[in-house]
């Protein structure tokens, strides 16, 4: 990270004069329990009238699932979340096979049909919860398939192939996760993030603050960024300044100069992957007193940011924005987020020649706070065709040591992440996954009324009073912590020394539903 | 300024109880009856009327299904009692096209014209068969719209229907030919005959009166009579070898017949046109294993003039086990005609299997110039596509109960939203005229050729499912 020092010597006078003291979260694991009373449980148990309360379950169970409190005849509903289903029976410790009158029985759950959807099924759902809640891999006992989803395309159909023995024998230690976000070597700041991922933006509306703090004070714990969104800059958000990439969107709402020079990055958003080409839409129920002042607009009317940036039609007009940002901030490093048309490669060399230095890519199946269904279906590509096509393009150009690809929109897990890279990016930006870790269930509801349910993306008071920042952030940390370790796995399976050795090796990679016969070339 | 094509919509409540996904399944004999009851917290205050409504009962298939599923209540209850469930009455609605999700989207959109917004990601599958197989472009930075940056309102979805000369020959400043005649509709839609196992006599004055307040035709039975004489302009009479004769009078007040593909076509064609020269005549070509090339032939004949292609109520082709699917074989004699230089010369209408707003959009970029529904219509009106339509059946949408006013409100409603998404799709395209869409495969991407494009080369053969 910048260091104060450089600091003082490049910031102007009056951004120094308002600096507030940059506060440090520490990258700690801690427990960190779903917020709701009942856990949703892949598997019921089921004790029948025949039980004659002798306790052997209690006994043989590993898992804590069957309880019985001290001075209780009978026991208390079982732990369901607890338990790891039939194949337990593997285990030896199967309560339906050592209880004496066979009055137990354990089944699927009903529910849990209900809960997700083809890109987040349900297990991915919890095994999310659970990397939120202990800050690790989720036991391999509980079989959570949380590599992907099911959707049948994309990310969800790609493996590594880890060989038998890794080529180089690398501890946990040894394996470096950061990326260099400023390859230009312009002098300006040279700034590595220690995962190769950083939040994406999530303006002040369309989520809570309490959300956008929970964010940010992660992006500390593991010194990467994250967002604000087209929404304007919270002044709770200043104490992480040093985290935070201001957005200019095409509304400008809430940009002005002070908030472009506090922060180390500014992204320009041409366009998001669920609604490539449509603008933003905050609809009038979320545009709250705070959010109407924050956004300098009128309380309770529907905020549009228009398609596209109405002062930019070429690269040369994209090339004259960069320098109005770099000359309002001159350490400030330029994101550009865009989505992925069919010349998305185009774009991203136009991109790079106008003096940018990530190119954020934002693939169709990304999330958002609001969007016409027709939008998030059907408009531009997916993000893995559109890594591959960038990758490949800067580099037949010789510019793609230069710049930094991060990829967006559809990016789910840790795995999804290593593949993006293994595709081509040299990092990635995730948004949805930092919400299911603070609870949310997918519901699709971000956008109206009074917003998310579960007190996540809304602006209400009474629920964003569902969580606090503490706990949030916690539940963030804990997941960033559980996806380094599952990316150092796979870079310790694959033999490799850093995550940046992973860009572009497609040849690690299979698709389950090609043949997968091509020579790797040399 | 000229005045813009505009359909006015109004809210319309569905007459049925709604039909929704979850449902909230509630174990009361354990209920500690707590003071803070997670029910009084739903966002949604869907529990509210619980009690007056588990009274009244007025229908009994109508059970309390109208949750947003967001497992609040379910998580927060004291005594865990709450379980939810995915309605199996929704489960049941249409069929494996025509998915529940499709049907309840047509529900909503018919109700509030408006276009249906959702937070969170997409949620479905990678990608699927027909026009899921395919994906919009857009523009950005180096190209910010392929006609010039403006606003919504400036979009035009107008299309004509007829024979377009190939060049103009001029004697002096006039044309040396007369030129055509051209029905110019404001939206590139038809309402097309109901299938026949979902004909229903009773909506066809209201489909008149839809098309009427939408600006669309709406292909009829020679049969029919419409209430009003000005609807004429509206209405396209389709003429089958064995239906009666529409009285000429009356076809005169057409712009636009449809008649059945025969050897005889262009006999009948010209017996039309003597009738009433300024008409034009649309030939519906079923699209069996023959019809793609009947098709073809057909538009290299000087005479014809529209061609309506039609596939089965799932855009796929009929007569044969392993159906081509509607855009393919769009695209197919598309492809032919443009290749043969004829492209321009007739109009292509494509039905069948369009289902939603972005199927409008795709059938005509894989180069149908409009596209014809019926379903979708009927949808609106709170159909289930339960498929028993029989007489002595009863119909769970009570459609034979139908108000005028709600038919026709629907049915104008659903046009509505899907004019407005025709135009968020194009406007993301950077389009400004439909016209120009046609055809323009350089506006959308193929799975088939991003998958080759992407993992082909690094994966080898994709295998056959």
């Amino acid at each position: 990270m910048v260091k104060e020092k450089q600091i003082e010597d490049i910031l102007p006078e009056n951004t120094l004069k308002t600096r507030v003291p940059q506060e440090q979260v520490p990258r700690v694991v801690k427990p960190a329990p779903s917020r709701y009373r009942n856990e949703i449980a892949k598997y019921i148990v089921h004790r029948s009238l025949d039980c004659e309360r002798c306790g052997k379950c209690i006994e043989v169970c590993e898992f804590g699932v069957h309880v019985r409190k001290p001075g209780f005849k009978y026991f208390s509903e079982p732990n369901h979340h607890l338990c790891i289903g039939p194949n337990c029976e593997k285990t030896g410790h199967y309560c339906v096979a050592h209880c004496p009158k066979g009055a137990l029985q354990i089944r699927e759950n009903p529910m849990y049909k209900v809960l997700g959807d083809f890109r987040w099924p349900a297990d991915l759902i919890l095994a999310t919860w659970k990397m939120a809640e202990t800050g690790d891999v989720p036991p391999e006992a509980y079989d959570y398939d949380y590599e992907g989803g099911n959707s049948g395309g994309g990310f969800d159909r790609l493996r590594f192939k880890f060989p038998k023995q890794p080529p180089v024998k690398l501890r946990e230690d040894q394996i470096d996760t950061s990326i260099l976000l400023n390859k230009r070597g312009d002098g300006r700041p040279e700034i590595r993030i220690d995962v190769p991922w950083y939040g994406g933006g999530m303006s002040f509306g369309s989520v809570s603050n309490v959300t956008q703090l929970s964010k940010a004070r992660a992006a500390v714990a593991f010194n990467t960024f994250t967002c604000t969104g087209e929404g304007g800059y919270m002044e709770r958000m200043r104490p992480y300044d040093d985290h935070v990439i201001t957005q200019v969107a095409t509304g400008l709402f809430g940009v002005r100069e002070e908030t472009i020079q506090r922060v180390p990055i500014v992204e320009f958003k041409y366009a998001q992957g669920a609604k490539p080409g449509l603008g933003g839409h905050l609809l009038g129920d979320k545009n709250t007193p705070a959010v109407a002042r924050m956004r300098e607009a009128v309380l309770g009317i529907s905020l549009f940011s228009p398609f596209p940036f109405h002062s930019v039609y070429s690269i040369e007009d994209h090339a004259k924005h960069i320098d109005w940002i770099k000359h309002v901030n001159r350490r400030a490093l330029i994101a550009t987020k865009v989505s992925t048309p069919t010349d998305v490669d185009m774009v991203a060399v136009g991109s790079y020649s106008a003096g940018t230095h990530i190119v954020h890519i934002d693939g169709g199946y990304g999330g958002t706070g609001a969007a016409p269904d027709i939008a998030k279906k059907n408009i531009a590509m997916p993000i893995e065709y559109a890594i591959g096509k960038v990758h490949n393009f800067l580099a037949a150009e010789g510019v793609r040591d230069k710049v930094t690809l991060i990829a967006s929109g559809g990016i789910r897990t840790a795995h999804d992440i290593a593949k993006a890279i293994a595709l081509g990016a040299d990092g990635a930006v995730i948004g949805t996954s930092e919400l299911v870790a603070l609870g949310c269930v997918r519901c699709s509801r971000c956008e109206s009324g009074r917003g998310c349910p579960r007190g996540i993306a809304t602006t209400d008071p009474e629920l964003s009073a569902k969580m606090d920042v503490e706990w949030g952030t916690q539940r963030i940390i804990n997941l960033y912590s559980a996806w380094q370790k599952i990316l150092v796995g796979i870079l310790q399976r694959l033999g490799l020394r850093s995550v940046s050795e992973l860009r572009g090796r497609t040849d690690l990679m299979m698709h389950l539903d090609y043949t997968n016969d091509v020579p790797a070339k040399t | 300024m000229p005045e813009k094509y505009h359909i006015k919509t109004q809210p319309i409540p569905p007459r049925r109880p709604r039909i929704g996904k979850h449902g909230v399944v509630d174990w009361r004999e354990d209920c500690a009856r707590c003071h803070n009851c997670v029910k009084k917290a739903c966002v949604y205050d869907r529990y509210r009327q619980e009690d007056e409504y588990l009274r009244k009962l007025s229908d009994v298939d109508s059970l309390f299904f109208d949750c947003m599923g967001c497992f609040s209540c379910v998580q927060d209850c004291t005594k865990n009692i709450l379980r939810l469930t995915i309605n199996p009455e929704y489960e049941r609605l249409g069929n494996r096209y025509w998915k529940p999700d499709i049907i309840k989207t047509t529900w909503l959109q018919a109700e509030t014209a408006k276009i249906p917004v959702s937070g969170a990601g997409y949620r479905g599958p990678f990608s699927g068969q027909g026009f899921d197989s395919m994906w919009t472009d857009m523009s950005e930075i180096v190209r910010p719209t392929r006609d010039g940056i403006h606003g919504r309102e400036y979009i035009s979805t107008s299309v004509d229907i007829g024979r377009k000369l190939p060049f103009l020959a001029l004697n002096g400043s006039q044309s040396a030919a007369a030129l055509p005649p051209l029905v110019s509709i404001p939206m590139p839609l038809i309402i097309d005959l109901s299938s026949p196992a979902h004909t229903l006599p009773k909506l066809d004055p209201l489909i008149e009166q839809t098309a009427a307040d939408t600006g669309v035709i709406a292909i009829m039975d020679s049969r029919y009579r419409p209430a009003k004489d000005g609807h004429l302009e509206n209405i396209a009479f389709f003429l089958s070898p064995d239906s009666p004769p529409v009285p000429d009078e009356l076809l005169r007040k057409t712009r636009l017949v449809e008649i059945a593909d025969s050897p005889a076509v262009v006999e009948r064609i010209k017996a039309i046109k003597k009738i009433h020269p300024k008409i034009v005549v649309a030939i519906r070509v079923e699209l069996t294993t023959a019809g793609i090339g009947r098709a073809i032939e057909l538009a290299g004949l000087p005479e014809v003039e529209v061609i309506h292609i039609v596939a089965d109520a799932n855009g796929n082709e009929l007569t044969t086990q392993k159906p081509r699917f509607l855009k393919d074989m769009t695209r197919q004699i598309h492809t032919a005609l443009v290749e043969k230089g004829i492209r321009d010369e007739v109009t292509l209408m494509a039905g069948g299997g369009i289902a939603l707003p972005e199927h409008v959009a795709k059938a005509i970029i894989c180069g149908a110039d409009l596209v014809t529904i019926n379903l979708p219509l009927l949808v609106a009106l709170e159909c289930h596509l339960c498929d028993s339509c029989r007489p002595g059946t009863p119909c769970p949408a009570r459609l034979e109960k139908i108000d005028f006013n709600y038919g026709v409100g629907r049915m104008t409603n659903l046009i509505a939203a899907w004019h407005d998404q025709l135009i968020e799709v194009m406007g993301a395209m950077g389009m400004r005229e439909v016209r120009r869409l046609r055809g323009d495969v350089g506006r959308a991407m193929f799975f088939e050729n991003l998958e080759e494009e992407t993992f082909g080369k690094l994966y080898g053969k994709r295998k056959t499912d």
